[in-house]
C-alpha cells in the first residue's frame, strides 16, 4: 500500500512534508512582496542605468516565477518531482522559443521589410 | 542508501519508475499540470504578439500615457494574496477542515472578484477614452493578453464557487478533494502568468 | 434571427457540390436506414457511441480518418484532372473560386482529419496495451477528444451544404483570410472547426503523455518500454507544446474578424508577417506530431518480422527525443523568402539540417533491425520497405530546399508540394496502413487478407510515384501551387502522368475497402485464435484477440524490454490460478462525449453564422452537459473476479503456438523456442 501511493513521484502542489503547511506559503508571499515592490520601484526610479532597466525587471521577474513554483506549487529537483519539474523545463524553454524567437525574427522582417501601411498606400 | 537513493527508491528498495501505475491523486495532478503548461504556451504565443506589436500604435495612444501604476499594484496585490489563501483553503481541505476551506476560498473569491473589478473598470476607461482595441495593433494585442488573462480568472473564480457547491453536495470525496487542488494549481499559475503581464505590459510600456 | 444565414447559403447554383451533397446524404440515409433497420442502435450506442475504452476509441479514430480521406482525396482527383485539362488557353472545369476551396479543404482535411486521426487512433489503441495497463489516463477524456475532433470534421462537411469554405489555402494566411478580403464564412468554418478539434487533440496530448509517464505496468522502467511508446510520447509532448499556439493564432485572427482587432490586418499597425510566424511555429512541431508515430510503428514493424531485437534501442530513444526538440527550432525555413535576411536564413537552414541526423540514425537502426534477421516478408513490412525507400528520397529533397538560396527558387513551386507529399504520404500513410495491418488481429480478432494487402500496398506505392515525380520536374521548371491552369502547354504530359498515379491510388484505395469486406466474410477462416499473430514482442500480444474490456487481467510485471518476448523465450506458461484473480474496476460508459460535440457544433454553426442566441444556446448546452458529468460519482462498474477468470478459461486453451510449433532451421532442425532460432539463425549467418 505504501509502494502504492509513493508509485511514480508526486503531483505539484501536494507537499508531502506538510508540517511546515501555512509557513511556506507566508514565506512565499513575502519574497513576492518583496519582489513586486522591488520591480515597481525599478520602473520608476532613476537611481538604475536606464537600459538595464528591462534586464532588472526581467530578472525580478523571473525571480518572482521561481518562488510561486518552489512555494506554492511546491516543484523542486527532488526524485519524486522529477516529471513535474522536466515538465517545466520543457514548458519554459518552448515558452522562451516562441517568445525570444518571435521578437528576433519580427526584428529582422520589420527592419527588412516595407511596413504593410507603405505597401497598402503603393496600391494605389 | 544515501537519502537521494531513499527517496527514488522508498523503503521497498524499487525505484519510482518501475512501481506501475500511479494513484488516481497523482495521475489527475501531473495531467492537469500539462494542461497549465500548455495554457502558459498559449499565453506565450500572446505574450510574443504584444511584444512584437507594441510599437504598432497606429499614432494612436502608447502604454505609458494608458497605464497607471498605482492600480496596477493593488491589482498585483489581490491576486498575490489570494494565491496565499488560496494555499490555505487547500492545506485546510487536505486537513478535512471544510468550514476552513470554505473561508480560504471564500477570501480568494473575494480577492479575485476585486482584482476583475479593477481590471474591468481599466478596460472601460481606456474604450472610453478611445483606445479600445479597434483603434491599433499594439491596443488589440493589449486587449488580447490583458483580457485573456481576465478572461482564465473568471472561469477559475466560477469553477471555484462550482466547487464549493460541489464541496457542499458531495463532501470531501476524493473526487471533489483531487479538483480543488487542480483549482489551486490554476490558480497559482494565473499568479505567474499576471507576473508576466505586470512586468512585461505596464512596467516596460514606453 | 439567423444571423447571416439564408436560403442562398445553399449553393445551388454548383453541380459538382450539389452533386456531392446527394452522394453524401444518399450514403448517410441509406446508413441510418441499415442501422435502423437491424436495430443496431443500442449496441451502437452502448459499445461504441458511449464507450470510454481507449480501444474502441482508438478504432472510432482510424474509421473517422478513413472516411475523410474519401473527401480529401476526392479533393485531390478534382485537382490532378483540372491541372491536366487546363494548358495553354484552355481553363479546365473548376473555376478559380471553387479550385482555391478545393485546395484548402484538401490540404484541411488531410492534415487535421485524416493524419491526425490515423496516428492518434493507433496511439490510443496500442498505448495501453504495450504499457501493460488496462486504459488511458482519462478515459472519459479521451471520449471527449474524440467527439470534439468529429464535430471538427462535422463542421468541415457542414461548408459543403450551407456556404463555403476557405479560399486562403489550409494555413489561411492574412490579409487574404482577414474579413476585409474573404467577407464570406469560409474562413470562419475553417477556424471554427479547427479550433473545436484542436482542443481534442489537446486534451488527447495531454491523456496520452500522462499515460506514458504515470502509468505503466509494474517493472516497466523507462527504457523498458516499447520504442513505440517513446516516439508516442516525444509526439504528445510536441502536441502539447505546439497546439495551444495553433488555438492562439487562430484566436487572434478570429479577433480580427469578428471583434475589429488589428492583429494581422493590412491597416493600423497589423502584421501579417507576424500570423505566418506564429503559425508555422505550430506548424513544424505539427508534421512531426504525424511522423514519429509512424516511425514508431515500423520500429515495432521492423523488430517483429525480422525476429530480432530493435538494434539499437538506446540510440532509437535519443533519436526520438532529439527530434521533438530540434523541430522547435527550425520552423522558419517555411518563410525563407518572407525577408528576414541571411543571417536568419543561414541559423534556420543549418537547423532544419541537422534535423535530418537523428532521423537517418533511425533509418540505419531499422536496416540493421533487418540485416542478418530473417526477415517474412508481410503485408506490413511492405509497407516499411516502401516508407524507407520513399521517406529517404522525400528527406533529401527537404534538406535541399534547407538551403535558403535553393528555396528561393523552390519555394511554392510544385518542388515544394512534391516534398512534402512525399513525407506525408511516404511516411505517414505508409506508417498508418503498416499500423492499420499490424494491429487490426489484435483489434478484431482475425487477420486481413494478405494478398489484397500486397495490392493496396503496390496500388499506393506505384501510384505515388507517378502522382509526384512529375511534380518535382515540373516545380523545377517554374510550376507553382495551388494554380489553376497554365500556359506552357509543354507542362501538360506531365499533369497527364500525374493525374495516372492519382487514379492507381484511387484504386490503392478502393482496393482497401474490398480488403476489409473481404476480410470480415472471412473472418472465421482467417481468425486470430492465440493472440500473437505475428510472433510479436511486445505486450499487447500476450493477450488474446479482441482483448477483454480490461486489457490485463493481471498486470504483468515486466524486467526486460521487449517484455513478452522474453517471457516466451523463458518457456514461461500462463498458469491459471483463479486465486490470482480480483475485482476489477473499470470507468462507466457515458454519453458526455458525444453530448458535447453535439453542443459543440450548433456553437460553432452559430458563430460561423453569427447568430447570437444559437450560439449562447450551444454554449449552455455544452457546459450544462459538463455540468452533469462533474457531478457524478458513479463512474466505475466493476467486473467481479469471477467473470474475469471465466473470461481467462475460455482463452486459455487456445494460446501459445508458436512456443509449441518450432520453426525450422535451415538445417532442419527444430529448436524448443523461436529465440534459440535466432541464435541457430545467427551462427548461420556468420558462417
Amino acid at each position: 500500500m505504501d509502494m502504492q501511493v509513493e508509485a511514480q513521484g508526486h503531483a505539484p502542489g501536494v507537499d508531502p512534508h506538510e508540517q511546515h503547511g501555512k509557513r511556506t506559503y507566508l514565506i512565499g508571499l513575502g519574497y513576492a512582496l518583496l519582489l513586486t515592490a522591488a520591480s515597481f520601484w525599478a520602473s520608476s526610479t532613476s537611481l538604475v542605468y536606464a537600459p538595464g532597466v528591462p534586464v532588472l525587471l526581467a530578472t525580478l521577474a523571473i525571480a518572482q516565477m521561481g518562488v510561486h513554483v518552489a512555494f506554492f506549487l511546491h516543484i523542486s529537483s527532488a526524485p519524486d518531482q522529477a516529471n513535474n519539474f522536466l515538465a517545466l523545463a520543457f514548458g519554459v524553454f518552448v515558452t522562451g522559443l516562441i517568445v525570444f524567437g518571435s521578437i528576433m525574427i519580427m526584428a529582422h522582417l520589420n527592419h527588412n521589410m516595407m511596413p504593410m501601411d507603405e505597401l497598402m498606400k503603393m496600391q494605389r | 542508501m544515501s537519502a537521494g537513493e531513499q527517496a527514488l527508491h522508498g523503503f521497498s528498495g524499487v525505484a519510482l519508475a518501475l512501481r506501475g501505475p500511479a494513484p488516481t491523486k497523482v495521475v489527475a495532478g501531473f495531467g492537469f499540470w500539462l494542461f497549465l503548461l500548455s495554457d502558459i504556451i498559449m499565453f506565450a504565443a500572446l505574450f510574443a504578439a504584444y511584444a512584437v506589436l507594441s510599437d504598432a500604435t497606429a499614432g494612436g495612444p502608447a502604454g505609458a500615457g494608458l497605464f497607471e501604476k498605482p492600480r496596477v499594484f493593488l491589482e498585483t496585490l489581490c491576486l498575490l494574496t489570494s494565491s496565499v489563501t488560496c494555499g490555505f483553503g487547500t492545506l485546510a481541505m487536505f486537513r478535512a477542515d471544510t468550514r476552513a476551506t470554505y473561508f480560504w476560498m471564500g477570501i480568494t473569491f473575494l480577492l479575485g472578484v476585486c482584482f476583475l473589478t479593477i481590471e474591468g473598470r481599466e478596460f472601460a476607461s481606456m474604450v472610453a477614452a478611445g483606445a479600445g482595441p479597434s483603434h491599433s495593433a499594439f491596443l488589440s494585442a493589449f486587449f488580447a493578453l490583458v483580457g485573456t488573462h481576465g478572461l482564465h480568472v473568471s472561469v477559475g473564480l466560477i469553477w471555484l464557487i462550482i466547487m464549493m457547491v460541489q464541496l457542499k453536495t458531495l463532501g470531501l470525496e476524493p473526487m471533489v478533494t483531487r479538483r480543488l487542488y487542480c483549482f489551486g494549481l490554476f490558480w497559482h499559475a494565473l499568479d505567474i502568468v499576471w507576473i508576466g503581464v505586470f512586468t512585461i505590459v505596464y512596467l516596460g510600456a514606453k | 434571427m439567423l444571423g447571416r444565414l439564408s436560403w442562398s447559403a445553399i449553393p445551388l447554383d454548383q453541380p459538382i457540390v450539389m452533386g456531392t451533397c446527394g452522394t453524401i446524404v444518399i450514403v448517410l440515409a441509406g446508413l441510418v436506414t441499415l442501422v435502423t433497420v437491424k436495430r443496431w442502435w443500442p449496441y451502437l450506442w452502448r459499445e461504441w457511441i458511449t464507450s470510454v475504452d481507449h480501444k474502441r476509441i482508438g478504432v472510432m479514430y482510424m474509421v473517422l480518418g478513413l472516411v475523410m480521406l474519401v473527401r480529401g482525396f476526392a479533393d485531390a482527383l478534382m485537382m490532378r484532372s483540372q491541372l491536366a485539362l487546363a494548358a495553354g488557353h484552355a481553363l479546365g472545369y473548376l473555376p478559380p473560386e471553387h479550385y482555391d476551396q478545393i485546395f484548402t479543404a484538401h490540404g484541411t482535411i488531410m492534415i487535421f482529419f485524416v493524419a491526425m486521426p490515423f496516428v492518434i487512433g493507433l496511439m490510443n489503441f496500442a498505448l495501453p496495451l504495450q504499457l501493460g495497463v488496462r486504459d488511458v489516463a482519462f478515459p472519459v477524456l479521451n471520449s471527449v477528444s474524440f467527439w470534439l475532433t468529429a464535430s471538427g470534421v462535422a463542421l468541415v462537411n457542414l461548408s459543403l451544404f450551407v456556404g463555403e469554405f476557405a479560399r486562403t489555402g489550409w494555413l489561411a494566411y492574412p490579409p487574404l483570410s482577414e474579413l476585409a478580403y474573404s467577407p464570406g464564412v469560409g474562413v470562419d468554418y475553417y477556424l471554427w472547426s479547427l479550433q473545436l478539434s484542436g482542443i481534442g487533440t489537446l486534451l488527447s496530448g495531454i491523456n496520452l503523455t500522462t499515460t506514458i509517464l504515470k502509468m505503466r505496468a509494474p517493472g516497466m522502467g523507462y527504457l523498458r518500454m516499447p520504442i513505440f511508446c517513446w516516439t508516442a510520447l516525444a509526439s504528445n509532448l510536441l502536441i502539447v507544446a505546439a497546439f495551444p499556439v495553433l488555438t492562439a493564432t487562430f484566436a487572434m485572427l478570429l479577433l480580427d474578424r469578428y471583434c475589429d482587432f488589428h492583429f494581422f490586418t493590412n491597416e493600423l499597425g497589423g502584421n501579417p508577417m507576424m500570423y505566418i510566424n506564429l503559425i508555422w511555429i505550430w506548424g513544424h512541431p505539427e508534421v512531426y506530431i504525424l511522423i514519429l508515430p509512424a516511425f514508431g510503428v515500423f520500429s515495432e514493424v521492423v523488430a517483429t518480422f525480422s525476429g530480432k531485437p530493435l538494434f539499437g534501442y538506446r540510440s532509437m530513444v535519443a533519436a526520438t527525443m532529439g527530434i521533438c526538440v530540434l523541430s522547435f527550432i527550425v520552423w522558419l525555413h517555411h518563410f525563407f523568402t518572407m525577408g528576414a535576411g541571411a543571417d536568419v536564413n543561414g541559423f534556420f537552414g543549418i537547423a532544419t539540417m541537422v534535423i535530418a541526423v537523428p532521423t537517418g540514425v533511425k533509418v540505419f537502426n531499422w536496416l540493421f533491425t533487418m540485416y542478418g534477421g530473417r526477415v517474412r516478408f508481410t503485408v506490413p513490412v511492405y509497407w516499411t520497405l516502401g516508407f524507407i525507400v520513399t521517406f529517404v528520397i522525400g528527406g533529401m529533397t527537404g534538406v535541399l530546399m534547407a538551403i535558403p538560396p535553393a528555396d528561393f527558387v523552390l519555394h511554392n513551386s510544385l518542388f515544394l508540394v512534391a516534398h512534402f507529399h512525399n513525407v506525408a504520404i511516404g511516411g505517414v500513410v505508409f506508417g498508418a496502413m503498416a499500423g492499420y495491418t499490424y494491429w487490426f488481429p489484435k483489434a478484431f480478432g482475425f487477420k486481413l487478407d494478405e494478398r489484397l494487402g500486397k495490392a493496396v500496398f503496390w496500388c499506393w506505392f506505384v501510384g505515388f510515384y507517378l502522382a509526384f515525380m512529375p511534380l518535382y520536374a515540373l516545380g523545377l521548371m517554374g510550376a507553382t501551387r495551388r494554380m489553376q491552369h497554365y500556359p506552357d502547354a509543354h507542362w501538360q504530359p506531365l499533369m497527364l502522368v500525374a493525374l495516372a498515379g492519382a487514379v492507381v491510388i484511387l484504386i490503392g484505395v478502393a482496393l482497401t475497402v474490398v480488403q476489409l469486406a473481404k476480410s470480415i466474410r472471412e473472418r472465421r477462416a482467417n481468425r486470430d485464435e492465440t493472440g500473437d499473430p505475428w510472433n510479436g514482442r511486445t505486450l499487447e500480444w500476450s493477450i488474446p484477440s479482441p482483448p477483454p474490456a480490461w486489457n490485463f487481467s493481471v498486470l504483468p510485471s515486466v524486467e526486460h524490454v521487449d517484455a513478452y518476448w522474453e517471457t516466451k523465450r523463458e518457456g514461461a506458461v500462463r498458469r491459471l490460478i483463479p486465486g490470482n484473480f480480483r475485482d476489477l474496476h473499470l470507468p462507466r460508459n457515458t454519453p458526455v462525449g458525444i453530448f458535447m460535440a453535439f453542443f459543440a457544433v450548433i456553437l460553432g454553426f452559430a458563430l460561423i453564422w453569427r447568430i447570437e442566441w444559437l450560439a449562447a444556446a450551444g454554449l449552455v448546452g455544452a457546459v450544462a452537459v459538463a455540468l452533469r458529468e462533474f457531478w457524478k460519482t458513479d463512474r466505475e462498474e466493476s467486473v467481479p473476479a469471477r467473470e474475469v477468470a471465466a473470461f481467462e478459461q475460455a482463452h486459455t486453451l487456445r494460446r501459445a503456438p508458436w512456443r509449441a510449433s518450432p520453426i525450422p532451421t535451415r538445417g532442419g532442425q527444430s529448436l524448443p523456442s523461436a529465440a534459440a532460432c535466432l541464435l541457430q539463425e545467427v551462427s548461420h549467418e556468420r558462417g
